[in-house]
């Protein structure tokens, strides 16, 4: 263990104040010990930004919580009094490792309305799909071993994968979501380069961040170049039911069940506090999770599952998401309107059809991280593009989320924001400043060489 | 006499909010281990009534960065007469803006870098391209641009040649009107705390800085164990009482009050050259303030609760009072 260095020192006949052991300090006796992937982890001036970016005075396009106002608090209330006083002793008690096989049950039947066949026996019930995300790289992933993310990716999937020490890939993507040819593309050049992939990790619907998703027929592309290359797909899929126009598109998962591990959350279909998601494996890798989940948490939160088991079973769970489509729909639209009504010339935006994101991209010469301060300071907040990225590009971009402020909260949102935006582009003009170096892709939406 | 309430001002508005919130728990659990009774507040529109309904209290501002240290909040203490610890708003405002305290601690004899102060309206008025150049020749390379009210390392950029001079620019002006432009000191990175309990300002020893990283930025000054800060600094006893000396003629010649920290370079002479001084220091656990405290024999609760006390027997302070 290092520890503090205090070191005498000979009397001086300085100030009063001057003492006689000299400190020599790094203020964590620790630092020593901690392990080697612990040393990425730092302050950041950013991440401190959001406290503020929580005060009521900002509009905060920042945060990716989903809207839980109108569900029935009070309905909930009494459901939850009755589980404690009938079945409070089961509730509250240790658990199945796999999770409760009636809650199992009809996660099957929420998977079924995007088309997924499965067996309650290959679902494993995870803390959050982060937590699925979390047990998955731990299963599969040594560290140096890549995972081929879209460019850009949820950063929550990116701190994941940090933390295991792998090597993230980023991939391109199109307007239809991940690009085939960029795939196969990285795909080859890490075999030439002798490296292991251990999966391909996509969100298919409404992505965060990029506000993209990807039509059925990619959908069967990306799964045929996984099988044909027989490399895992990772399917993270928290807002496949929220959608705004028609049916949901199948999930890769309903197209196949060997080569994909699919990842269900009730986060934002019901709420994100009882930390409820799930994993549907092949058997084989179900197995491997059922037993890392044991090491993890001896069994997840059986509270929290026969909470929403008592949901699913009492309310209209369908109907509900059918007002949280709404409910989105109507602040997606404000968010299009505020952009429309207010951005900058040269600033472009995705127009999602469904989920909490829109991806915006900002003229040149701006840059979306060294703006944040003075967006804050305009009571303003965004993601700024590069934490998307595990190499510092996107900064030419950056997530705007509607998802839990009001209609018109979010369109003076914008108006802020491009204030900030026009004032920003008048000083740069005034000094020619060329910004960043920047090669754009083709298509105006995310791609890995964006800076 | 009764011992008041305190209530410790932290958070607020600016981009430091977090910062500010670590200062004032540390502190408040500080004040609390020597018996007082201690609120916490955060600087919002509850704040007015707060105070006014409080009763018998000293405030203990921890805001950093604007409102926090440029002077406004302690304009509004003086206004609804509650004592607070610290110095007046209008020395508050002199220190906080980089142009003007360069100029005052200069003429009273500490060493200064160069520095030239400029609005943004000037550039576009004569357009920049030229003025710019002399910059270049006028202040030399490498030097430091950077916001001339800013309550945080924000803004602030080393340029090391004139096609790095642009961008910087657009750093600095994103955060206010006037930017800055010094040359870039090198040496030691020390500093210096001032303290008043009553008896009169008291130098604590210099804190070396040393980031691992070599630079102290954000992730350097909260991370913890991401800097070596040394203490009492290593330096020879005559350029260490030096350095105390300028911290001193700092605190008094901007009229500051109760604390101060003063940012010094130790150059290759062996003399120690004003960078900034800060009103409200950082008190985490990562910040070097309660480092000196501790270094000079004392403990951060006993120097905050002396503090306390003194504010409030010096009791309600008008703005047009002598500035101690």
């Amino acid at each position: 263990m290092t520890v503090d260095h205090p070191e005498e020192q000979p009397g001086s006949g300085g100030p009063d104040s001057r003492p006689t052991a000299r400190r020599d300090t790094r203020l964590d006796p620790y630092i020593g010990t901690y392990a080697e992937r612990t040393h990425g982890m730092t302050a950041s001036a950013v991440r401190a930004l959001f406290a503020v970016a929580n005060r009521p005075e900002v509009v905060s396009l920042a945060g990716g919580m989903p809207n839980i106002a109108d569900l029935p608090l009070e309905s909930l209330g009494s459901v939850i009094a009755r589980l404690i006083g009938e079945h409070g002793t089961r509730a509250m008690q240790y658990g199945a490792g796999q999770g409760e096989p009636l809650i199992r049950a009809q996660i099957c039947e929420v998977m079924a309305e995007e088309g997924i066949t499965a067996h309650p026996d290959d679902v494993v019930v995870s803390v959050g799909s982060q937590q699925g995300l979390a047990l998955l790289t731990q299963v599969f992933c040594d560290p140096g071993d890549v995972i081929l993310c879209e460019a850009p990716s949820y950063v929550g999937a990116l701190g994941v994968f940090r933390t295991y020490q792998t090597q993230v890939t980023h991939v391109a993507m199109d307007e239809d979501g991940l690009d085939p040819v960029a795939l196969r593309q990285a795909i080859a050049a890490c075999r030439a380069a002798g490296k292991k992939i251990k999966f391909i990790y996509t969100i298919p619907n409404f992505h965060n961040p990029a506000g993209i998703s990807q039509p059925i027929e990619r959908r069967r592309e990306i799964l045929e170049i996984a099988k044909a290359e027989q490399i895992l797909i990772v399917e993270d899929n928290p807002y496949g039911l929220l959608g705004f126009d028609g049916e949901p598109t199948p999930a890769i998962r309903s197209l196949d069940d060997q080569h994909v591990v699919y990842l269900g959350s009730f986060s934002k279909t019901f709420a994100p506090g009882f930390r409820v998601g799930w994993i549907l494996a092949p058997h084989a890798i179900k197995e491997k999770l059922v037993l890392a989940q044991e090491s993890a948490t001896l069994c997840p939160p059986i509270f929290s599952q026969y909470t929403i088991s008592a949901y699913l079973q009492t309310f209209d769970w369908r109907g509900q998401i059918k007002k949280s489509r709404e409910l989105y729909r109507e602040r997606r639209d404000a968010m299009l309107a505020g952009l429309q009504a207010h951005m900058p010339p040269g600033t472009t935006w995705t127009r999602p059809a469904g989920g909490f994101f829109v991806w915006l991209t900002i003229p040149e010469p701006l840059d979306a991280e060294a703006m944040l301060p003075r967006a804050v300071t305009a009571r303003v907040a965004y993601v700024p593009g590069n934490a998307f990225y595990v190499d510092g590009l996107g900064t030419r971009h950056m997530r705007l989320s509607y998802c839990l402020p009001t209609p018109d909260e979010i369109i003076e949102g914008t108006r802020r924001l491009a204030e900030v935006m026009t004032n920003e582009l008048s000083i740069n003009a005034i000094f020619s400043n060329p910004g960043r170096p920047r090669t754009l892709h083709g298509y105006e939406a995310p791609g890995p060489d964006q800076r | 006499m009764n011992s008041p309430g305190v209530l410790v001002l932290a958070g607020g508005l600016s981009h430091e909010r977090e910062v500010s919130l670590h200062s004032g728990r540390r502190v408040a659990t500080a004040l609390r281990s020597q018996h007082l009774d201690v609120m916490e507040s955060d600087v919002d529109s509850g704040l007015i009534e707060r105070l006014t309904g409080a009763g018998d209290i000293v405030a203990f501002p921890l805001l950093h960065g604007e409102a926090g240290e440029d002077g406004s909040l302690r304009e509004v203490l003086a206004l609804l007469d509650v004592p607070f610890v610290g110095s007046l708003a209008s020395a508050s405002r002199i220190a906080f803006d980089k142009s003007i305290a360069n100029r005052v601690v200069a003429a009273a004899g500490v060493a200064t870098p160069v520095q030239v102060a400029l609005p943004h309206e000037i550039f576009r008025e004569l357009g920049a391209s030229s003025l710019v150049a002399a910059l270049g020749q006028q202040v030399g390379f490498p030097m430091m641009v950077k916001p001339s009210r800013s309550g945080s390392a924000l803004g602030c950029t080393r340029v090391d040649s004139e096609d790095q001079l642009p961008a910087a620019m657009v750093a600095a002006y994103a955060y206010g009107q006037v930017a800055v432009v010094e040359t870039f000191i090198e040496g030691t990175e020390v500093t210096v705390g001032v303290v008043d309990r009553g008896d009169g300002p008291q130098v604590l020893p210099a804190v070396e800085i040393r980031p691992e990283s070599g630079v102290y930025d954000y992730a350097a000054r909260y991370t913890p164990g991401a800097t070596r800060f040394i203490c009492p600094a290593e330096l020879d006893d005559d350029v260490a009482d030096r350095a105390a000396l300028a911290a001193l003629r700092v605190h008094e010649v901007l009229g500051l009050a109760d604390l101060s920290r003063t940012d010094l370079i130790i150059d290759r002479s062996g003399t120690p050259v004003f960078l900034e001084t800060n009103v409200a220091p950082g008190m985490t656990e990562t910040s070097a303030l309660p480092l000196a405290i501790e270094a000079s024999g004392g403990d951060l609760g006993e120097t905050c609760a002396a503090l306390v006390e003194n504010a409030w027997k010096r009791g309600i302070r008008s703005p047009h009072m002598p500035t101690r």
